[in-house]
This record gives C-alpha cells, sequence and structure tokens, in this order.
C-alpha cells in the first residue's frame, strides 16, 4: 500500500486543486482534534492542556485555535477534520492521541495541503515511504520507546526477556521495535487481547517460563490491570516498559506495584534544563497537577509552531516549513532537532517510578539512546 | 502440569466473577423480564465507589460495603426512576433506555471522578502469593474464588429455601399469581434489581483491585456476562454458574493453548497474533455451538 | 397530517438543506446531510427487520462494518494494483462504486444469512444478546487479524469513483447517496407493501396465525434479516467511503446501539423514520457536542425522555397516530 501512497496522493491533490480554499490572511489557524469525551480523554485533556499554556504564554493575537473532541472514534476524527479544511479554513491540524486516527486523518489533510504537526502519535506509514514534507511529528517516532527498552535490557545485560503487547497494530510494532536494539534471547513472546482486564495466565506463563527480565507494552487501563497483578503474583523479575503505562495520569492508580519499575521516556518532569522547570512550575500552576508526557509533548508542538510564525508567515509554506524543519525553540527535553523525514532526534531516558511527597512519579536513571532519530529514516525520501 | 492446574484456577476466577454480573442479570431478566443493558454500569459505580471508600478511610472491607451499598442504591434508585415504567414495554424499549443510562453513568461518572483510572489495592492481609503444593498462586485470586462460590450458594439458598426466593420462582412462573397472592410486586420487583446491581457492584470492587478502575470498564464484562446467560439459559442462577465457569475456562485456556499449537505449524510471532485472533472468539463459537445444539441454552426452560 | 406527506417533506428538506448548504458555500453541512442520508439508510435496513419484523438485532454493526470492509479491501487492492487473490482465477480490487455496492450487499446478506440462521433459533432477548455477541466477535477479529489494517483501519486515499460523476466534490457524493436512499425507501415501501411484508408483519403480530396459514414465520424472518444486513452492508460502504477510510470501530456494539437509537427517535416501523432519527441524531451531536465535553450524559437523559414520554418517534409525533397497533 505504501508504494502508491504518493501516487494516489498526488491524483487527490490534482482533483482536489479546483477546491482550494482561500485563508485569511491575518490569522494562522490551528485546528486540534483529540480525545475529550469517553475512554483516553484524559491523555487528550493534558495534550490540550499543555497546547494551550504554551499559546497563553506567546500571547499573540494572530493564532487561532479551534478545538474539538474526536471521541477516539476515527470517523468523527475524520468529520472534524473535513469541517476544519472545508469550513473554518485551518492551516495547520494538531492533537490526534491514537495512531488508528491520525492514519484516517493526516493523509487526507495532508493530500490538501495542510500542515499536520504531531503531538502524540507517529505511526510507521508517515514515517517511512508515505513521509511528507507538511507531516511533522514532535513527540517520537512510534517505536522509539520500544528501541530505548530494547537497548536498555541489553545494556543492563538481560538475556532472555519476556516481552509481551496486545494483538494490534501498535502492539505488533512495539515487539518489533523492541527486537531492533535487544541483542538477548526470547523467553517468550506473547500478544494479548486488546482492552484485556485478566493477565493471570500471562503471567503463569511468565513464572513458568526461565525469563530474567519482563517487557511489555500495554497502554492505559492495561497496564494498570496488568502491574497490579504482576506485584501480587510475587515475581520479582524486573521489568521495563515504554513511558505510556507510567505516565503521571495514570501512575497515581497503579500505586505501589510500581514502585521500582524502569520506563523509558524522551521525557520526564526531572530533565535539568530551564524551559523544563518552567514548564512545569507553570503547568503546575495553571491546572493544579503535573504535568504528563501528553502535557509536555503538547507544549513542545505549540512552541515549536510559534517558533516558526517569528520566522516565517503561513502563507508562505516553503518558508513556513524550512522555519518549522529548523526547530528553533527551546524544547523542555534539551537538545531537539528533526531527522530528514521531519521525526524528532533527540535523547531518551530510562525513568524509574518513585514515591516523592506522597505522590507516584518517574525520575532519570539512566539514559538509554543518545541522539536517536527512527529506523524509517532511509526509506523517506524527501 | 503445574502451568494447566495455575490456568485452571485462573479461568474458575474468573468464571466466578463473571458469575457475579450473569447472577444478577438472570435474576432480573427471570422474574421481572427485563434485559438491562446498564448492568455494567452499575460494576462500575461499585468499582468507583470502592475506590473512592478506600482511599478516604484505608479500609478495604469498608470499601466493600461501600460498593454494595452505592450500587444497591444506585439500582433501586433507577428502577423506581426508569425501569419500573419499562417492564410493560417490549425488549427494544428497555434496549433503548438502559443504552441510553450507559451513557448516563459513564459521562457522569467521568463528569465526577474525572478521565484517569482511580486507585483500588488489594488489601495488605491477602496480597502476595501462597503455595499450593507445587504451584504458587495469588492469595487474592483464590480469595475471590472462594467469595464467588459462598455468593453462588447463598444465591441457591434465597432462592431455594426463603420466603423471598419462593416470591422469586413465583413471580417467574406466574405474575398474576403473585400479585393475587398479596405480595407487593412493587417492592419485590426493587428488591430483585436491587439485589441484582449489588451483586454487579461487589464484582467491580473485587475484580477493581487487580484491574483499572475507569469509567467504561463494565461494558465488556456485560457482553461477557450476556455469553454466559446465553449459554446457561436465561433466567436460571445454575445455568449462569456453569455458563460462567465455561466462559471463564476457555477464554483462559484458549487464550494460552491456541498460540502454542499453532506455533507448532508456524513461527513464533505469526502463531502468536494468529491464536490471539482466533482465541479472541472462542468464547462465540463455543455459545453459537451451544445455541445450534439447544436454542434455550443449557438450563432454559420453556 | 398524513404519513405520506410527512415522508415527503423530510426527504425534500434533506435534499433541500444539502442544496442550500451546497450553494451557500458550507461544504461540511452538504458532509453532514450525506451522513444523515447514510445513517438513515443503514438504519432503514435495520428497521425491516426490527420494525416490521420485530427482530431486535443489538449486532446490526457486523453488516455496517462488513460493508465498509468490502469497500475498504476492493479499494485497497486497487490503489496498490495488487490483485486479491490469484488462484484459482485472479480477482483484482476495484475502484468503482457500484461493483464495490454490489460486493457490499452480497457479503452483507452472506452474514446475515450465516448469522441469521444460528440467531434465529432463538428469539426474544436471547436474540438481542447474540446478534450483540456476534457483533463482539466481529469487532474483536477486525482488531486483531493482522491483514487489512487491525485497529489502524484501512485509508482509501482517494473517494472511489462513479461514471460520469466526481464523487469529491460534496454535493455530487451527496447526490449519489441520496439517490440510493430514494431508491431503498421506494423498496422497502413495496416490500412492506407486498404479501411478504404483510406475512412478515402478521409474524410479528400473531405468529401462531401465520403458521397455522402454512407459512413459516422463520423462513419470513430469515429471508428480512438477509435483506436487512444487505442494506445495512450497502450504507456501510458508502460510509466508508465518506470518510474514505474503515476502521473495526465500524463494528463496534455502540454502533449497533446508535442504529437503534435512530429508529426509535424516528419511530419503530415507519418508513421515513430512520430519515427523522438520523437527521435529529446528527444535529444533536454537532449542538450538545459544542456545548459540553460531557453531552452524552444529555444525549442519554433526551433518549430517555423518548422512550418513557412519547411512542412512535418524530414521524408518529408528527402524524399522531399510534405507531402499531
Amino acid at each position: 500500500m505504501r508504494r502508491t501512497t504518493l501516487i494516489a496522493m498526488g491524483a487527490i491533490v490534482a482533483l482536489a486543486g479546483t477546491a482550494g480554499a482561500q485563508d485569511d490572511a491575518d490569522a494562522l489557524k490551528v485546528g486540534m482534534i483529540t480525545t475529550l469525551s469517553g475512554g483516553g480523554a484524559g491523555l487528550g485533556q493534558d495534550t490540550r492542556d499543555g497546547f494551550m499554556l504554551a499559546v497563553e504564554q506567546a500571547d499573540r493575537d494572530d493564532l487561532e485555535i479551534v478545538i474539538e473532541d474526536d471521541q477516539r472514534k476515527p470517523d468523527v476524527a475524520v468529520q472534524i477534520s473535513d469541517r476544519m479544511i472545508q469550513q473554518e479554513e485551518v492551516d495547520i491540524l494538531t492533537g490526534i492521541v491514537w495512531s488508528n486516527l491520525a492514519m484516517a486523518v493526516v493523509p487526507g489533510a495532508l493530500a490538501r495541503d495542510k500542515f499536520y504537526l504531531s503531538t502524540n502519535a507517529a505511526p510507521a506509514q508517515l514515517a517511512g515511504r508515505g513521509c511528507d514534507p507538511n507531516y511533522f511529528s514532535v513527540s517520537y517516532q512510534n517505536d522509539n520507546l520500544h528501541e530505548a527498552a530494547g537497548a536498555y535490557a541489553s545494556q543492563e545485560g538481560y538475556e532472555n526477556t519476556f516481552i509481551m503487547a496486545p494483538n494490534y497494530p501498535a502492539g505488533q510494532d512495539s515487539l518489533t521495535g523492541f527486537k531492533r536494539l535487544y541483542e538477548g534471547d526470547l523467553a517468550g513472546e506473547v500478544f494479548t487481547q486488546l482492552g484485556q482486564t485478566d493477565y493471570a495466565a500471562e503471567i503463569a506463563q511468565i513464572r513458568a517460563s526461565d525469563a530474567d527480565s519482563v517487557f511489555f507494552f500495554l497502554p492505559g487501563g492495561m497496564g494498570i490491570s496488568f502491574l497490579k497483578q504482576y506485584a501480587d503474583s510475587g515475581l520479582d523479575l524486573p521489568v521495563v516498559g515504554p513511558a505510556f503505562s507510567f505516565d503521571q495520569g495514570i501512575l497515581q492508580a497503579v500505586g505501589a506495584a510500581a514502585l521500582g519499575v524502569r520506563n523509558t521516556s524522551q521525557w520526564s518532569k526531572d530533565i535539568d534544563n530551564q524551559a523544563n522547570r518552567d514548564f512545569v512550575e507553570s503547568f503546575e500552576a495553571e491546572y493544579g497537577r503535573l504535568p504528563s508526557l501528553y502535557a509536555a509533548q503538547g507544549f513542545d508542538t505549540a512552541n515549536l509552531l510559534i517558533s516558526a510564525m517569528d520566522a516565517a508567515s503561513i502563507d508562505d509554506p516553503d518558508a513556513f516549513r524550512e522555519a518549522l524543519r529548523a526547530a528553533d525553540f527551546d524544547s523542555v527535553r534539551g537538545d531537539f532537532s528533526f531527522a530528514s523525514n521531519q521525526h524528532p532526534i533527540q535523547d531518551i531516558y530510562v525513568r524509574e517510578v518513585i514515591e516523592e511527597d506522597g505522590v507516584f512519579t518517574n525520575k532519570i536513571v539512566a539514559t538509554a539512546l543518545e541522539d536517536h532519530a527512527n529506523a524509517y529514516v532511509d526509506e523517506c525520501e524527501m | 502440569m503445574a502451568l494447566l492446574i495455575e490456568q485452571v484456577l485462573n479461568g474458575v476466577q474468573s468464571g466466578v466473577m463473571l458469575f457475579l454480573m450473569a447472577a444478577g442479570l438472570t435474576l432480573i431478566f427471570g422474574v421481572m423480564g427485563l434485559i438491562n443493558l446498564a448492568h455494567g454500569s452499575l460494576y462500575m459505580v461499585g468499582a468507583f465507589a470502592a475506590a473512592a471508600v478506600a482511599s478516604a478511610t484505608g479500609s478495604f472491607l469498608l470499601a466493600l460495603v461501600a460498593a454494595l451499598a452505592a450500587a444497591a442504591a444506585a439500582g433501586a434508585l433507577v428502577e423506581v426512576l426508569v425501569i419500573r415504567r419499562l417492564y410493560a414495554r417490549d425488549h427494544l424499549d428497555q434496549v433503548l433506555a438502559t443504552f441510553a443510562l450507559i451513557l448516563i453513568f459513564s459521562e457522569g461518572v467521568r463528569w465526577i471522578f474525572g478521565s484517569f483510572p482511580l486507585f483500588l489495592d488489594i488489601p495488605a492481609a491477602l496480597s502476595g502469593p501462597v503455595m499450593l503444593g507445587p504451584i504458587t498462586y495469588s492469595k487474592y485470586r483464590l480469595a475471590l474464588i472462594g467469595i464467588g462460590l459462598v455468593v453462588a450458594l447463598g444465591l441457591f439458598w434465597l432462592t431455594q429455601r426463603t420466603r423471598i426466593g419462593v416470591q422469586i420462582r413465583a413471580g417467574e412462573a406466574d405474575r398474576e399469581m403473585i400479585a393475587a397472592l398479596g405480595v407487593d410486586i412493587g417492592r419485590l420487583y426493587t428488591f430483585v434489581f436491587a439485589l441484582g446491581a449489588a451483586l454487579a457492584g461487589l464484582a467491580g470492587a473485587l475484580v477493581g483491585a487487580i484491574q483499572s478502575v475507569q469509567v467504561g470498564m463494565g461494558e465488556p464484562v456485560l457482553i461477557l456476562a450476556f455469553v454466559v446467560i446465553v449459554i446457561g439459559g436465561i433466567g436460571s442462577i445454575k445455568g449462569a454458574l456453569v455458563g460462567a465457569l465455561l466462559v471463564g475456562l476457555t477464554d483462559t485456556l484458549g487464550g494460552v493453548a491456541l498460540p502454542a499449537a499453532l506455533s507448532l505449524v508456524m513461527d513464533l510471532s505469526a502463531a502468536q497474533a494468529t491464536g490471539a485472533a482466533l482465541a479472541q472468539v472462542g468464547i462465540y463459537v463455543l455459545m453459537a455451538a451451544i445455541l445450534f445444539w439447544r436454542p434455550r441454552g443449557l438450563y432454559g426452560h420453556g | 397530517m398524513a404519513e405520506r406527506w410527512i415522508n415527503a417533506g423530510l426527504l425534500a428538506g434533506l435534499g433541500l438543506v444539502a442544496l442550500w448548504a451546497w450553494a451557500a458555500g458550507a461544504p461540511f453541512t452538504v458532509t453532514l446531510a450525506t451522513k444523515v442520508a447514510i445513517l438513515a439508510l443503514a438504519a432503514a435496513g435495520l428497521n425491516l427487520a426490527l420494525g416490521i419484523g420485530g427482530l431486535v438485532s443489538l449486532g446490526h454493526a457486523v453488516f455496517f462494518g462488513i460493508g465498509g470492509y468490502a469497500m475498504g479491501v476492493l479499494a485497497s487492492h486497487a490503489q496498490a494494483y495488487d490483485p486479491i487473490f490469484t488462484r484459482p482465477f485472479v480477482f483484482e480490487g476495484t475502484k468503482s462504486m457500484p461493483f464495490i455496492w454490489l460486493a457490499a450487499i452480497a457479503v452483507g446478506a452472506l452474514a446475515a444469512w450465516v448469522i441469521g440462521r444460528i440467531s434465529l433459533r432463538t428469539s426474544g432477548v436471547y436474540f438481542i444478546m447474540i446478534t450483540l455477541a456476534f457483533g463482539q466477535m466481529f469487532y474483536y477479529l477486525a482488531i486483531s487479524w493482522p491483514a487489512y489494517g487491525g485497529e489502524d483501519g484501512l485509508s482509501i486515499y482517494v473517494r472511489n469513483g462513479f461514471p460520469g460523476l466526481d464523487t469529491l466534490d460534496p454535493i455530487q457524493f451527496f447526490g449519489i447517496c441520496f439517490a440510493i436512499l430514494l431508491i431503498v425507501l421506494w423498496c422497502m415501501a413495496r416490500i412492506a407493501a407486498s404479501p411478504f411484508g404483510l406475512a412478515l408483519n402478521a409474524a410479528r403480530q400473531a405468529p401462531t396465525r401465520v403458521m397455522a396459514s402454512g407459512i413459516d414465520p422463520d423462513r419470513l424472518r430469515l429471508w428480512a434479516f438477509v435483506v436487512s444486513g444487505a442494506v445495512t452492508g450497502l450504507a456501510g460502504a458508502l460510509y466508508a467511503d465518506l470518510n474514505r477510510f474503515v476502521s473495526p470501530t465500524m463494528f463496534s456494539w455502540q454502533v449497533s446501539g446508535e442504529l437503534i437509537v435512530l429508529i426509535i427517535l424516528g419511530g419503530v416501523g415507519r418508513l421515513c423514520g430512520p430519515v427523522a432519527g438520523a437527521a435529529l441524531f446528527v444535529v444533536l451531536e454537532q449542538w450538545l457536542g459544542g456545548l459540553s465535553e460531557y453531552w452524552q450524559v444529555f444525549l442519554g437523559l433526551l433518549l430517555l425522555a423518548v422512550v418513557l414520554a412519547g411512542r412512535g418517534g418524530i414521524v408518529g409525533l408528527l402524524a399522531r397516530v399510534p405507531s402499531r397497533g
């Protein structure tokens, strides 16, 4: 399918050419599509709050944000994007949390010459042959945190890891990503059901295997369930996973069961730079809670956008694209630049879950990968 | 072998928790002829009430009491305000009204508690594993099996040996009859609905301690509970118990056995993916097979 | 007011809203009108089984999703120039709407036949639960089966073509969907008035009497279910084309629930009930969704009010006659 993406997109651009919308020259209009109701709404709210914090801090009158709730439904997301593009004539789309929603919205938006800045989801389809000059991922490439977990497992000398993820595309990509930089053997490889809540069977399999460590990718409530049940099972093999199950919003629900677990993330609230300290402080002051990974990604995305607005006008898309590519903003992650397929080059850290003033949170304990890009750079012809 | 025994225990444990859900559903249908899609919401209410009380008081026992009370109260309230008007209606209206209740409960709970999952932990006395001969097993899960079986026995006793049980069974058989005998049907129905709700709330709280307490947690369990009572026969508590155990065992063992079997003929990753996909539909195939053979389920009558 | 005038008014209204929006340069409103037409079509399919046949199917999302995937599979293979299979003969994908519609109707009917054969062995509440369970089975299969995108779904980059029309133009695509809706509603009216429709209606109200006259009510119900599945499958293919995207969420049980909601809002068993219901639902979704993040609470309350207070839905309210005897 990827082979023909560009050809097909060219075809739409040609067909849609007659219907090209004229923008208001004065204000840059951003359409944010994110999940604000139903399951997973917390992630969308954090994305929005992080993004809007940066927008408010910049206090510009030439920037207008339209926010819509996608209910985590791909068809709703597509319809909102249609409205934003056709009727509200936005210049830039952003905010989608989930890869399946991104795959529903992004190709169509790009085909209609809109910019898309990803605050989270960054599927492989948009990083390799399907990369696009108007698509920027400000978060990561989906495989990154899994690759970092694999690299870290090797650094720690784990030789027989038991790996598991839900049986859906992101889960399959996760295990592939882990194996990419992991050098040891696998004690087992298990696909669980999406939305599964009971992991007794998998924990029994881990116990019966001669694994020396466990890697898992179980986003949302699945990870909470697994960690609680794992802690209760009496198994004490070291556990590694990507940040999603250990994020600020979710960690309080896991509680002590997560203490000591190592997780990989490109951001942590204790990254030591001025931009990050200011961000954490102002986010807490504004919203009364600690920021999450999603909030940090939203914040960085908005700041990237604002930095490009300082350098170029959206009315000159080529110049604006160059300004985005320069990534000339103070990322809360410290050093940040774009690889040639417009996904981040950044450090990925290993964090440990700790308890601090009665709140569960993360502390950086190691760096898994330095200046890491992604595996799809060479496939992207741009 | 030890692994197999452990997996069977896991299947039984998920089965008895399903039974708590299914028993309420099947009672409500058996007595009042009502299909209640919002039963999963009562499960969620129980879990949220337990999580809120546990974090305020630190006591798991109080949390369980709160879960029972909150779910029973929510059930009784809903029965009096809404459900009561639906008994005489057809199933279509019942489906729609209880679908509407799901929307109200789910988003209402999110309104009150926010979008992030809540914390509810296993009580200290039951945390950690215990040795059962050659196998290591979670104390809490053993306790769940125990509680589930005690509740099942209690329900059998209630329906077979008590006055209210006689009324319930009479209600299933002939509604006009018990009215003629001077039983207050309105009170009986509210009681049965609240009892079913309390069982769902109890299941929500018990399971919530080892899972994620979040909005929408009830609906997947609700659908499994439907499969259970369709297999067991609607209205039959015994059917619900047998059906729940069958579904629990099929789900647990299928998820382990199918990928293992497939890995004999294909490589590990592909076998895992295909096996997991097939295991996911295992219980529905089981249901279809049983229905083909017995359209009214294993213990259904009529 | 006579129901036929209400029906004519509803359909004309839908067409006029789309034309007005197109003329006024509000393409998204045209898209919304298209969504109304497609959802009405899906619900019209369900209405045959549910309204006339009395089969409360809580699994019609299966047919909606399967129609969507018929479009997704055919178009994705065509877009990749990759035949679906080559043995025993070469079977190519297609991006032509008429072929895709035929395929969607065929697979919808086939799925309905298989599910109907099993589910119709039961009735009443068993039927509701079994159809729901079949829906979940398809949902999980679609998510976890690695081919065709799994949970990510399938993106189709260009809307499929129809000879002589530019389907990417919102108003032309609306025209296609609206025309299909009219044709299907006309067929539904004919079916309802045909001996088959009358017998099906009688089988709902007095099955023993129908049996006594030598007709097998289960056969009638199975045929109604098959036609119903085929129509909902066709709607699924159009919905996938509207979004240029299919995903397993089309199979989710919430979709099944929403289809029932559409019918009840509009009026059970009424020819244009689905149109009125779909229009109201889409307006509510847009309007309430803009008011509050927790809009579904209000949607729920409204639905409750409709069920508890009003029978017969909007069309019944307008006609002020009881919907069924």
